[in-house]
This record gives C-alpha cells, structure tokens and sequence, in this order.
C-alpha cells in the first residue's frame, strides 16, 4: 500500500480511537437524558470529581484536609495508608451512588414537572457546588491517575503494519495508543452491558419505561425516585469510567472537567437520546475532526478541532433535527 | 399600605399600557434612574467602577439581548462570547480604521456587524431546536473566536494577537483608553443600558415582541395563526446580536481596555446564560437581576470570605463556588421562574399587604 | 483630565497623610484555583514564604514590615482587574500579574497610575524596552529570548549547524503561544532551519492529530509552548509516540513537577529552558525551615517545596524584596512609594556575590537593569527530567540569548506600540 494511503488509515484510527474516548463522556449525557429528560451540564465535572474521589482513596488523602487544616490549625495531610486500585474504584462508586441518591434527595425531587431548561439550570447550580466541592475535598493540585492501565503506543501494530507499505518505502508503522485500545473496550463492555441490563433486568425496563413516558410509568406503580436515582448513580459510573480515561491521559486536574464541552457534538449527532447514537456520533466527530485537521486544518492555520466538530453536527443537524438516532421528534399543536 | 392602586385613576388608555401602572413604581422608577444618573457619578471610585458597576452593566445589555432570543422568542444560545468577540473586534477595527469617528457611534456599527453575523448563524434555528439548537450555537461560539484568534486583520497583524483600545472621548471626555475617569465609563454604559433597555421594552410589547412570544410559546400554532418563524426568528438572532455586541464592544473598550480571543470563551456564553435563567427568562428586569446575581455575587463573597472574614483566598473562592451552585439550586427550587417571578410574588404580597384577605 | 490629576494628587495626599500605613504593601495575584492551580499554587507558596521569612528573620525590608495583599485570580482577566482595583489603594509597590493576559490589561492602567508592572518571563516581551515602557518590567528574560536560547541549544546538539533542519513549534493557541512565532522565523532564515507551526486550542486536552502529525514528518527538534492541561498531555503523547524526548523543549511554564510526573517514567529526558536552578541545596532553606516551616508558617500545605515552580516564586520575591531595598538606598526612605519602587527596579543590581549573600549560590545569573533595558538580562539554561529520580537537573550553563535577532525584534515592536498609543520614548540619560 503506498504511504499515503498507511497515513490516511492511521488517522482515521486514532480518530476512531478518539471518537470512542468522546462516546463515554457522552454516554452519560445520554442516560440521564433519557431516563429523567434532564440536560446534565454537570456530566463533566461529575467526571472529574469520581477521579478526584478515586485518585483520593488510592493515596489514603484525608478528604477537606486543606479546610481541616486552615480552621483548626493543624497539619493534616494523609491517613498513610495506600489502597489497591480496585477497592479505591469500589469505594469511588459508592460515593458515586451515595452522590445520586442526594441529587434525588435535594435537587430532583423538587424540580419535578418543571421545563427542561430550568432543570439543565439546576444540574448548573450542581455543577458549581461540585467545583467548589471537588477542590475543598482533594485539593487543587494535579494527581497522576494510576489504576495499571497500560499506556503508549503499540510495538506490534507498528510492526505489523510496517511490512504493510511498498518496499523500500520509508514508513514506520501505524501508531495506536494502547490506552485508547483499553478505553474502547471498557466502552464496548459498558455499552454491551447498559443494553443487556435495560432489555433483561426488571429493574431496566422499568427504566425504560420511565425513558418513554413518566406519567404512565408512575401509573403502572413504578417508583420515578428510584428511577432518577438509578439513572443518576449509573450516570456516575460512566463518569467515573470516562474520568480514569481521561485523567490516565492528562493527569485529574480541573481541566478534566471541560472534556464534557468535546461530548456536546457527539449528543448533536448522535442524538440526545440513543445510546448506540453516542457511540457512532463519538466515532464520526472522532474520524471527522481528524481528517479535517489534517488536510485542511493547515490551509486555514490549525487548531480546527474545537469548532469543526460542533460545525459537522450542525450541518448535519440541518438535514436531520434529531440528530443520527434520536427520536423523531413529532410537534402536536 | 404604600405600595397599592387604589386612588391611581388612569383617564387615558396610554396611561392603561405604561411600563409602570402603579405610581409607585414609577416613583420608584424615577428615584433609580435619579440616582443612577445624578447621585452615583459623583460617588464612584475606581473599584466601584471596574469591580462592580461597569462589569455590571455590561453583563446586563448582553443578558437583555439573550433574553431577547431565550426568553422571548424561546431559542437557546450558548454563542454569547462569540459574538461579544465579534462585537469586541469589530470595535477595534472601527476605533483604528476611523480614528476620527465618535465612539460612540463605533459601539453601535460594532453591534450592527454583529447582528448581521449573528443573522447568519440564526438560519440553522429555522430546522433545529431546543437542546439541539442551543449545542449548534456552541458551534458559532467556537468557530468565531477561532476566527479571531486565526485572522491577523482583525487585530492589526500585531504580534500577539492582543488588541488595546486606544484613547476615545465623547463630548471632549474621554470614555476608553487607560486615562479615563470613573464616571466618565460608566455614564458611556448607563446611557447604553438605559436605551437599550428602553428599546427592547418598547419592541417586546409591540407587534414584533409578539410575534417572538408567539413562537416561543408554540412555534406550530403561531405559524399557523400567521406568524413568519422566519422573520421572527431572524429577528430575534439579529437583534439579540445587536445587544450582544455592544456588549462586547463596551467589555473590550470601556471595561477592560484590552483584550484576546480568550477573553470571549465559552464561560463568558455561560454566565449570561445562567444570568437569564437565574433572573428570568422574558424579564428586562430579570435581566437585570439576573446579572447582578452572577457578576456581583462573587465579587460580594469574595469581600466577605476573604477580605472580611479573612480566609484564605484559595478556600474562600471554593467556598464562592460552592455557595453560589447552592443559591442557584434554591432559588429555582423556590421560585424555578427566576428572581424575577419571586419579586414580582413579593409586589403581589405587598400590594394587598397587610390586608392579604 | 484636569480632574483626574486632581483626583490623583488628592488621593496621593490623603494615603500621604495617613501615618498608619508604615509597611510595605506587595499584592500577589495568585490562582490557587481554576484550571491552572497546579501551577499557580507552587509559586504562590515559594513568594510568600519567602515575604514571610524576611518578617520573621530581618523584620521586613529595610526595618519595614512587608504585608502580603494576596487575591485569588483563578486565571482569569476580570478577576486580575477586579484584584488590582481592589488592592491598589491600599499602595501597591508593584504588581506582579502572574498571567499574559492581566498584564496587557494592566500595562496601560499601571502606567497612568505610576505602579510599576513586573511580569516575571511573561507578558508583552516588547516591554522590555524601557524607554517606550517606562513602568513595566520584564526582567529575567522574555519569550523571544527563551526561544533564540532553544534555537541555540539545539545548535548546539547538532554541532553548530541546523541548516536543512525541520524544527516543530508546538505551541498554545493564544497571545502566550504565538509571542516566540516571529523569532523563531527570524532564526529560521539566520540558520536555514524549516520551522513548521503546530497551534493547539486551549485547553489543549486532545493533541493526538499534532502529534500523528510530528510522528509522520519526524522532526529534529519540537519547541514547545504550552500551559496548563496541555503540557501533561504533550508530554504524554511525546512519551507514547517514543519521540526522543532531548529533542523535545519547553519553555519555562512547561518545565516543572507538575507537568512531568503524570507522565511517569515516559517524560524521562524532556527538556525545558528555566532561568534558575531547581532543588533546594541552597542555604537559604536552613532559613525558611527555620523561620518559617518549622514555626508552622507554610504557605500551603507545604508539598512543594524546592520544585522548580516554588523556587520561581522564591525568585520572584527575591527580585522584588532586592528591589525595595535598592529604593530605600536610593531615595533614604525605609517606607517607598510606587514611584520610587519603580526606580529601584530600574536600578536593581544584584550579582553573583549578592545572590550567594542571599543563601543562593549558583541559582540564577547576575542581573541588571537599566533604564533602555527592562529585560536583562535574559540569559537561561536548560534543565531536563530525570523520572526515576524524580528531579529536574540544569545539563547547561546559562546561556545568552541571539541579542542581535531579539533587541532588533523588541525595538521595532515597542516602536510600533508607541506610536499606536501616542508615546514619546523616554531619552535614556
């Protein structure tokens, strides 16, 4: 194959690869939106406070120390002790779930029935408290993310995409980042899992049923709380999913919290309310915004991605309103 | 007992549809604008002045052209930066190109160029709505202020990219540049403020405003008792744009003098978003409120938390986050309206008070 | 403008009058939080334990107490103006933005003030010319420096010749990021180097296309530019892409602790220009331990101490503190104002034998301002990473910057600036 053509394929490997990366922030938007109708702006900083949480158990860090500390003068910094990574991801999910059941407590059980925006509001008001929240609680300092996932590119892909250019051409391989390898399949196993526990469990299809209509699901005796705290508790899960991706990569930092604003395109396109729509709209953005940056990024002098994305969507949204798999929104007057 | 209508005769129909149908709050009215005009210039000091009350009033056009598009005519836009970075630039490029005209003038051409971008980016609310249309927006955010960033023109091929507003007077006072006096940008503002806010009262109650109304409510049933989506909805994106832009074009020239691409990012679309949501959507008043509540608030907490009570400036601005998230959640649990709906309650209380029987 | 300048005086005679305000008042625009708190909190530490050691070990400066003004930033423009507003009637000697953006804001404002502006290897770097730019500092050295020093080291690595090679600028896409852009051109034609752009947006969290892309076209060198979020994932993607990380530089705000450690042993090698040595085999910590760690007087929580963002913020302290002291030898006063602060900072001189009094032997170069040049003396060495250790090391010494490329580059860009603002440079005499 000539190089050119490698190089092309490569691209649209990683943009693959990135695409799925953007599918599990999106996936979270996806499940509460569908299951309460809530537009949760606090998806991404729900992401970087469960690795904040994670990364806090796993170096045995005393939570409010830095508030402790300054009130009562003392000098308090860790428990000393060290937890493996897997009971730090348990406990993580528990404070994840104790979180939901407090959003339903405090915030949805008031704000039921009310418009769409002024819920997408409140989940604001939550994304604010949790900021201010995260820092007091771990700290503002950066945090390596450690949790033994493997990270950096691929020995045997580049080889054995090396003997796939001409001869005596030049190349060195395909690159792929093993990290991204891992997250695509914990996102495949998360998707895989979500489908078979709303289409077999009772528990899902209450869920589902919440999904298609609240008023006929209170009806029928399912209770919407539950439900909403359901919801809101798998929703941290795949936060939590999507912040030991994201904070492997960069470290847990603030920052991690804006990776919801590379999500939004991926919602656009796939729709708002289609799990496998985040998945395919993770992966077009992804392969998109790739190509373009590439080849005709540098034309307009660079650094396309932050816009090209939401500017596919939009063109895309022109022909299809909502979005790739969304559901066919139908206006009675 | 102050505050009621009985003995308030009106004679005439125009005196029926005024702003202010109680003579109180028209007093009440006359006293703000008496001490906004007359009382606060002579006290103003430059804290007050770059801190607070230019700030203030900034925010506030741009939460009143927001409002314009969100809560009257019913189209969330996230875009809000960018087009204050269009009406920033087109700011600059006005006061460099034309040295000689009248800043004045400058602000409102930079909010016509404005209106007319944002006219282009309201033609995908015409097939796209709600949620959908408010993430289609961040797409004019982030397209524009990558264009700004990208385009050496716009900011005189200087090095940086950094763009600084040199020195403008009107009426022989010089309201931009670094020399100006405190009462001298904010009175520039408050003039803007106080006939943008008389415009968009007098738009929202006529035909037009009507029309905005009619498509938020419904937009199926008002196209079908007349109403043009198309026109309404342009003009609702152009105007909104309009107010946006002069925003951006007071933020860049008077407030802070200075300005990049960063300063128009997608956190600036966020607080004018929050601001008309926390002070209510179809409100000139909420708007008001609404950014008073969002630009104020920190400034408030941060000289209470650290500065009064003397914390630690790192945990007092946690805490600023913290506090305002909780307010937010509160106040929409107590009023999901806005504070405008509350004060509005509050007028009804007070009007049959103490007497609510 | 009549009324300003009355307003002025009559304020400058009502602080004048009040006797109680015999201290030295430096506000520090710190952001310990907000998306760049890992870097600000380091520094915001290494500056105030040292204002604290110099109360509890000399009493100030001069017999004059030193209070600390700190206001929280977040990084953000709005909130720098709101701090500087806030804390400039309470006789600001000077202020140190800590952030590109509020300096441009306050380069005009401090101006009409009288408030010297000291943006340390930050900010506009044509403010190094003090004859355009009376009130603002830059000293120890300017962007364009640190990038004719790079191009330098890398001759150096080449052996003295870089022509036909291909040299990457990764770099934040902001007025920070773009500032190195014009020198680097100007070395491109000097040493028949290619130099190629690679802009990334802020906040810089997916780079996987820039760096597919330095994979493929292979590289000599990747200057790199970044801030904030983006420095831990270039590093990362340099390590994953087995980038030799020598051939990979940072400037100075993508060099420290912080930005490495998240990339464990990958960011082995990486390279980054500083103007200081980092670690703390300095005496001058027998002191702060003494005076303040051990008095339960750390800033923070103590957890950075001696990484190279601390010692920039002791740095920072000193050069101001050595800059009050110089006002008070000059004018005979122990209490300054603004405007003589501003004459020690023109005047500062503090040498090697000075910096080994200080308790830091060896830890940066001699420096010394005059009134033409407010950036000197913009030398810097490079250190580099060793992950297993845990520790950055200086592998040069300091190095002189292309003063022929940049102070060309300075005078024509201040130039510009006073025409477009209408200023008449000072003479210089």
């Amino acid at each position: 194959m000539p190089v050119e053509l490698l190089f092309a394929l490569e691209v649209i490997l990683n943009g693959l690869m990135t695409g799925v990366l953007y599918s599990l922030v999106a996936l979270g938007f996806v499940l509460i939106f569908k299951a309460s109708g809530v537009f949760n702006y606090a998806q991404g900083i729900m992401a970087l406070f469960a690795a904040l949480t994670l990364v806090g158990f796993q170096d045995g860090q005393i939570p409010f120390a830095h508030l402790i500390n300054a009130i009562f003068g003392t000098d308090l910094h860790y428990f000393g002790w060290k937890l493996p990574a897997v009971l730090a991801t348990i406990f993580a999910l528990l404070v994840m779930l104790g979180f939901a059941i407090l959003v339903e407590r405090l915030i949805l059980k008031h704000l039921v029935n009310q418009e769409p925006i002024i819920l997408f509001m409140a989940t604001i008001g939550l994304g604010y408290f949790m900021e201010g929240m995260g820092d007091l609680m771990w700290g503002s300092d950066i945090k390596a993310m450690d949790v033994g996932l493997p990270k950096g590119g691929s020995f045997w892909w580049e080889d054995v995409t090396r003997t796939w250019a001409a001869e005596g051409t030049e190349y060195w391989g395909m690159y792929v980042d093993v990290l991204d390898v891992w997250a695509a399949v914990v996102a495949v196993v998360l998707v895989v899992a979500l489908s078979a526990f709303s289409q077999y469990t009772k528990a899902g299809r209450a869920l589902r049923a919440v999904a298609d209509d609240h008023q006929a699901a209170l009806s029928v005796g399912i209770s919407l709380r539950t439900i909403w705290v359901m919801t809101w508790a798998i929703a941290g899960l795949v936060a939590l999913v999507a912040g030991i991706m994201w904070g492997s990569k960069s470290g847990v930092q603030f920052s991690l919290s804006l990776i919801a604003l590379k999500a939004l395109p991926v919602l656009l396109l796939g729709g708002f309310t289609s799990i496998p729509g985040a998945i395919v709209g993770g992966l077009i953005i992804g392969v998109g915004e790739k190509l373009f940056e590439f080849y005709i990024g540098p034309m307009i002098g660079g650094a396309t991605e932050n816009w090209f994305a939401f500017m596919l969507a939009l063109v895309f949204l022109v022909f299809r309103p909502q979005g790739l798999f969304g559901d066919k929104i139908i206006e009675r007057v | 007992m102050l505050y009621r209508e009985a003995g308030d005769f009106k004679t005439s129909y125009q005196d029926d549809a005024q702003t202010f149908p109680i003579a109180f709050d028209r007093y009440r009215y006359y006293f703000v604008l008496f001490v906004a005009f007359a009382v606060i210039p002579f006290m103003i000091t430059e804290y007050w002045e770059k801190a607070v009350l230019v700030p203030f009033l900034v925010f506030a056009i741009a939460a009143m052209g927001l409002n314009i598009l969100t809560g009257y005519c019913g189209q969330v836009s996230l875009g809000t930066g960018g087009f204050m970075a269009v009406g920033a630039y087109a700011a600059y490029k006005l006061m460099t190109g034309f040295p000689d005209l009248n800043i004045f003038f400058v602000v409102l051409l930079a909010g016509g160029v404005t209106a007319g971008v944002g006219l282009v980016f309201g033609l995908p609310s015409l097939r796209i709505k709600g949620f959908y249309l408010a993430v289609a927006t961040l797409a004019a955010q982030f397209f524009l202020v990558w264009l700004v960033n990208k385009w050496p023109w716009l900011y005189n091929y200087s090095a940086s990219g950094q763009i600084t507003a040199p020195e403008r007077s009107v009426l022989g006072v010089s309201v931009t540049g670094p020399d100006v006096a405190p009462w001298a940008s904010y009175l520039f503002c408050l003039v803007f403020v106080v006939l943008l806010a008389w415009l968009m009262r007098n738009l929202t109650r006529g035909r037009i405003g009507r029309q905005w109304m009619a498509i938020r409510d419904m937009d199926i049933a008002a196209e079908i008792i007349g109403v043009n989506p198309m026109t309404a909805k342009l003009t609702a994106f152009a105007l909104s744009s309009f107010y946006i832009g002069v925003a951006g074009a007071l933020f860049f020239a008077v407030y802070l003098g200075a300005g990049e691409s960063e300063s128009f990012g997608i956190l600036q679309s966020f607080i004018v978003l929050f601001a008309i949501i926390i002070g209510g959507l179809g409100s000139i008043f909420g708007s008001f409120i609404g950014a008073a509540f969002m630009i104020l608030m920190p400034v408030l907490l941060k000289n209470v938390l650290a500065g009064y009570l003397g914390w630690p400036t790192s945990i007092a601005t946690h805490m600023e986050f913290v506090i305002v998230g909780a307010l937010i959640v509160v106040f929409l649990i107590l009023e999901p309206h806005g504070l405008a709906a509350l004060w509005r309650l509050a007028k009804e209380k007070l009007r049959l008070w103490p007497f609510p029987y | 403008m009549k009324m300003t300048k009355l307003a002025l005086a009559a304020a400058a005679a009502m602080t004048a009058a009040t006797p109680a305000l015999a201290d030295l008042v430096i506000p520090t625009l710190n952001y310990r939080t907000g998306p760049f708190a890992p870097n600000g909190i380091p520094y915001a530490d290494g500056f105030s334990d040292y204002l604290k050691l110099l109360n509890a070990r000399d009493g100030g400066v001069g017999g004059v107490e030193i209070r600390e003004l700190e206001c929280e930033t977040a990084y953000n423009t709005q909130k720098g103006v709101e701090c500087y507003e806030a804390t400039k009637g309470e006789g600001a000697l000077v202020y140190i933005p800590q952030s590109t953006g509020i300096t441009y804001q306050l380069i005009p404002k401090a101006s009409v003030d009288e408030i010297p502006v000291h943006s340390i290897g930050y900010g506009r770097t044509s403010a190094a010319d003090g004859k355009v730019f009376e009130w603002i500092f830059n000293y120890p050295g300017t962007y364009w420096d640190a990038a004719s020093i790079l191009t330098k080291h890398a001759l150096d690595m080449e052996g003295g010749s870089l022509e036909g090679k291909n040299i990457v600028l990764l770099h934040h896409n902001s007025a920070y990021g773009r500032e190195p852009i014009r020198t680097l051109e100007e070395l491109a034609t000097k040493h028949g180097f290619t130099l190629s752009l690679l802009p990334v947006d802020s906040p810089g969290q997916v780079q996987n296309s820039q760096w597919l892309e330095i994979r493929r076209s292979r590289p000599d060198f990747v200057f790199f530019w970044g801030w904030g979020v983006m420095n831990q994932v270039a590093i990362q993607e340099a390590a994953n892409i087995r980038f030799p990380m020598d051939r990979f530089m940072g400037v100075w705000w993508s060099g420290a602790e912080t930005d490495v450690l998240p990339a464990g042993a990958g960011a082995d090698g990486y390279k980054a220009i500083t103007w200081h040595q980092p670690g703390m085999d300095f005496p001058i910590y027998d002191d702060l331990k003494a005076h303040v760690y051990d008095a339960g007087n750390t800033s923070g929580d103590g957890a950075h101490i001696g990484t190279v963002l601390y010692n920039r913020g002791l740095y920072a302290a000193i050069v101001t503190t050595e800059a009050i002291r110089k006002a008070q030898e000059i004018h005979g006063v122990a209490d300054i104002t603004p405007p003589m602060m501003r004459d020690g900072m023109e005047a500062l001189e503090i040498t090697a034998d000075r910096w080994a009094e200080l308790g830091l032997e060896d830890f940066t170069g001699p420096i010394s301002i005059s009134c033409e040049d407010h950036g000197a003396p913009g030398v810097a060495a490079i250190q580099q990473w060793d992950a297993s250790a845990e520790q950055w090391t200086l592998v040069t010494d300091f190095i002189e910057p292309d003063k022929d490329v940049v102070d060309a580059l300075i005078v024509a860009d201040a130039a510009a600036y006073a025409q477009e603002q209408g200023i008449t440079p000072r003479t210089c005499e």
